[in-house]
């Protein structure tokens, strides 16, 4: 039953992402990143992490994901003419990420084991990462507050529209 | 139970998907999604590892990764928009005034 | 107060600072009050040093160093800057800086009107400050610095009026030929420190006293030393430039060219008496190229019709007169005879400035004459140089001569007397010819320069009369023993510094010999001039008529000139410009340049990569990636 989950949720998404990379519409393209990252959470879920499974789906799929999708309907994206000489980029893409993945795997081969022991029972849970963000990882979890207002004041300061240009 | 290591193998295969959409997408729009495909083959990676040693550090850090990767979406998306206002394009090969 | 005699090349030190910096910005009354006042005070600060030393000199001990820092310390090289005053340091300091006080004021009247005034006094300034470094160093290292300083001074001072090609050209002979000679004062240098270990005058001293250094050594170093002397002090063979030189203001040539500088080489040899008299072979070669330059120079000077190169050639002469006596072991003569030449010279040089000045800047002698009714306090300043130098009884230039004269005689070298008696015939016999061309006679002057004739202001001719005054008297500081016991003031003040060495004693009557025999000398040479110069120009013509080709050669200076152009300068020219033309431009211009092209296409064929492109650029990076990568896994 796991099994059959984990090889649907992972066709889900590769197919989200082959999909980003297939679509002509960046509007398209931009929804099956969010399938893609939703199915995503839905695999945090199967590694036991409730926690960041919801998470994954309500900051990703849902927050930043409806983000790129207002900028893609504010910005026309046209679909620009295909030339030759980037038929010669494109495939030296498809080699190099071939050999990178290639390399992936090969490091990966080392690391292949058994499959681990059953979690603890609350492992991955709300209390858990609580207490764990709030005793050790305090400190990184307040300065990433600070960064988040200060990505905040900073995206609008570069989005506004100004007087004078 | 699935063994982690099928976890990685995806991860690997989703964050090669994302160079590759990086690489072969014209519009700094759809790069930038790219980038935050690779985030995620990343952050699964960290999630299994993470179940794979029982530690929950490997999901804390995947929850510092998702909050920062919101910032940077809405600072890159803010400078998008700014590049297009200026541009009127958002086609990275038409923006090449750094030529040698 | 005692040790404030490193205080004293402070002076025009400062003067010329201030200027060659601000001169331009100054008043000319400003100027001229600068320039004088630094070498005013100078002047008394030796004089006052000079006293203390006197009074202090009874109580022995050595000369006064004054070390200001320690400058140089490279193995076995150290050199401090210090300064040493002792007798001669004494001497020398007086005769540069009140010969040069006195020529100062003199350039007021005579640089009146000069575009470039407040450079020219920087410049005399920076001239004093070069020369006192030189007579005050207690070391070679410094004494280097003070004799580069006063080739650079003599460069910028002949070359004052640069836009005069034949004045530009003049400098830089001067300062190449200075430059040969220099070389080999610095190869010499070089030896005295392997040799020696230093060059502090003190530990020269002692190592040639206590037999450390050898003759050979000695020789060595001192021929060397004594090439570098043949260039400043202009002996055979360097002496071309100091004739070009009188391209120079004539109150430069007075100073410089005349009085102080060119005696540096003579300082210098002094100075270094205790090496020098290790070595036979080095004084005999002094002495030799002393007496040589004294005749060779003599003979030019006795056909030539500009009245600055007439004087030139005597200075020449005159040089050759002081390596004499300190090749023959007479440092004190030597020493004496710059002594007194230094007034005597400088005041010819000044009167014919006088005359010069006078006539518009007239310099031929041909065109002069009769001039003693118009300016007689002119003519009666160049008289008595003239009587000084031609060494007349009682005059200053007859006590020196003959003190070398009579040591050269003592000292065996009869071959070395004879030269110098017949320069000193010739020497009386040119110079009055000088006198009585320019003063005496016909007027040949040009009318237009008839119409402006006048005698020069009282702040020329002032200066010319202390002139007169000391070339008159100088000579008293030191008679001839003859004259009686204890009146040989000047060599015995100098004994601290020189040593006296085993000199040959003459009987009595041998030396009142030779005293007559150099009055009569000079009185032949004056007679001569008279027959020669007196009424009428017969006898002169009648010899240029019956030996043309002679009169040419010496009239030409013997070709040697055209001689070094063509030997020395025409080969090097025309190799340079070979080497230029085949080495520089292909091989170094061409390796320059092709350094440059070569980073140009480089440039231009990287550039290619730098598209712009951020995905070629992540492409990139991706190749990167897997190589680092590929690296670590692999």
């Amino acid at each position: 039953m796991a099994e059959f989950l984990f090889f649907l949720l992972s066709a889900l998404c590769v197919g989200g992402v082959l999909g980003l990379i297939l679509s002509r519409n960046a509007a398209y393209a931009a929804l099956w990143v969010v399938l893609s990252f939703a199915a995503l959470g839905a695999l945090f879920g199967l590694l036991d992490g409730p926690f960041i499974a919801v998470v994954q789906i309500i900051i990703y799929a849902g927050a930043v994901m409806v983000l790129f999708l207002f900028v893609v309907m504010m910005i026309p994206l046209r679909p620009s003419a295909p030339s030759p000489k980037r038929k010669v980029f494109v495939a030296a893409s498809l080699l190099l990420t071939a050999c990178l993945a290639a390399l992936i795997f090969l490091s990966l081969s080392a690391s292949r084991g058994t499959s681990a022991a059953p979690a603890a029972p609350g492992f991955g849970g709300v209390r858990g990462i609580g207490r764990l963000l709030f005793t050790d990882l305090l400190y990184p979890f307040e300065i990433t507050s600070l960064v988040i207002m200060a990505a905040l004041v900073g995206a609008l300061i570069l989005a506004k529209k100004r007087k004078s240009p | 139970m699935i063994p982690a290591s099928w976890f990685l193998a995806l991860s690997g295969v989703l964050f090669a998907l994302g160079v590759l959409a990086f690489l072969i997408k014209k519009d700094l729009l759809l790069m930038f999604l790219a980038v935050e495909v690779m985030l995620n083959a990343a952050n699964l990676a960290f999630v299994a590892f993470a179940r794979r040693h029982g530690l929950l550090e490997g999901q804390a850090a995947v929850f510092f990764i998702i909050t920062v990767a919101a910032a940077e979406a809405a600072v890159g998306l803010a400078i998008i928009l700014l590049v297009f206002r200026r541009k009127k394009t958002v086609k990275a090969d038409e923006i090449s005034v750094l030529k040698g | 107060m005692k040790e404030a005699f490193w205080m004293i090349p402070l002076f025009p030190a400062v003067g010329a600072l201030g200027l060659l910096v601000f001169g331009s910005r100054l008043r000319r009354g400003a100027v001229s009050f600068l320039g004088c006042l630094t070498v005013l005070a100078s002047f008394l600060l030796s004089l006052a040093s000079f006293l203390g030393l006197s009074a202090t000199a009874a109580a022995g001990g050595g000369p006064r160093i004054k070390v200001l820092f320690d400058w140089l310390d490279a193995g076995r090289l150290s050199a401090g800057l210090s300064f040493q005053f002792d007798a001669l340091t004494a001497v020398m300091a007086l005769v540069v800086t009140g010969v040069s006080f006195v020529i100062h004021v003199y350039s007021v009247g005579y640089m009146k009107g000069d575009r470039s005034y407040a450079r020219y006094f920087g410049l005399l300034n920076l001239f004093v400050f070069s020369m006192l470094l030189l007579v005050m160093a207690s070391n070679m290292i410094v004494l280097f610095i003070g004799w580069e300083g006063v080739g650079l001074c003599s460069y910028l001072l002949i070359g004052f009026w640069f836009e005069k090609p034949a004045a530009a050209a003049a400098g830089k002979k001067a300062f190449l030929i200075n430059r040969i000679g220099d070389a080999a004062f610095l190869v010499g240098i070089l030896f005295l420190v392997l040799f020696v270990g230093g060059t502090e005058f003190r530990l020269i001293e002692r190592a040639a006293l206590n037999g450390e250094l050898g003759a050979g050594a000695a020789t060595l170093i001192g021929l060397l030393l004594f090439a570098g002397a043949c260039g400043k002090s202009a002996q055979l063979p360097l002496y071309v430039w100091l004739p070009d030189a009188m391209e120079g203001p004539t109150p430069v040539s007075a100073l410089i060219h005349a009085a102080t500088m060119v005696t540096a080489g003579v300082y210098m040899v002094a100075r270094l008496n205790p090496l020098y008299s290790l070595s036979p072979a080095a004084l005999e070669t002094v002495a030799v190229v002393g007496a040589a330059t004294a005749v060779f120079a003599a003979t030019m000077a006795c056909v030539q019709n500009d009245i600055k190169r007439v004087l030139a050639y005597s200075t020449i002469s005159q040089l050759g007169y002081m390596f004499i006596g300190c090749g023959v072991g007479a440092y004190a003569a030597g020493i004496f005879h710059l002594f007194t030449h230094a007034f005597f010279k400088s005041l010819l040089f000044l009167s014919a400035g006088s005359v010069m000045h006078a006539l518009s800047g007239e310099l031929d002698i041909r065109r002069m004459g009769g001039l003693r009714r118009h300016l007689p306090l002119t003519y009666a300043a160049f008289l008595t140089g003239t009587i000084a130098i031609s060494g007349v009884p009682f005059f200053s230039g007859f006590f020196s001569k003959d003190a070398i004269l009579t040591k050269a005689f003592a000292s065996g070298r009869h071959v070395v007397w004879a030269l110098g008696l017949l320069a000193a015939v010739m020497t009386a016999f040119y110079m009055f010819r000088l006198l009585l061309r320019v003063f005496h006679g016909q007027e040949r002057l040009e009318p237009s320069a008839k119409a402006r004739l006048h005698e020069s202001p009282p702040v020329m001719t002032v200066p010319l009369l202390i002139l007169a005054f000391c070339s008159a008297a100088g000579g008293y500081l030191s008679l001839p023993v003859v004259f009686g016991k204890g009146l040989d003031r000047f060599p015995r003040y100098l004994e601290s510094v020189i040593l006296p060495g085993a000199e040959a004693h003459l009987s009595r009557g041998t030396e009142w010999l030779l005293i007559a025999t150099s009055t009569a000398v000079a009185l032949v040479g004056i007679v001569l001039a008279f027959l020669f110069y007196g009424r009428r120009t017969v006898v002169p013509e009648t010899l240029i008529r019956t030996f043309p080709r002679l009169y040419r050669l010496v009239a030409d200076k013997y070709y040697i000139d055209e001689l070094y152009g063509a030997v020395i300068v025409n080969p090097l020219l025309r190799g340079s410009e070979a080497v230029y033309r085949d080495f520089d431009v292909r091989v170094i211009d061409g390796a320059v340049n092709g350094a440059a092209r070569l980073t140009a296409r480089a440039g231009k064929g990287l550039n290619v990569l730098q598209t712009g492109r951020v995905r070629d650029y992540a492409l990139a990076l991706l190749v990167g990636v897997l190589i680092v990568v590929g690296f670590l896994v692999l």
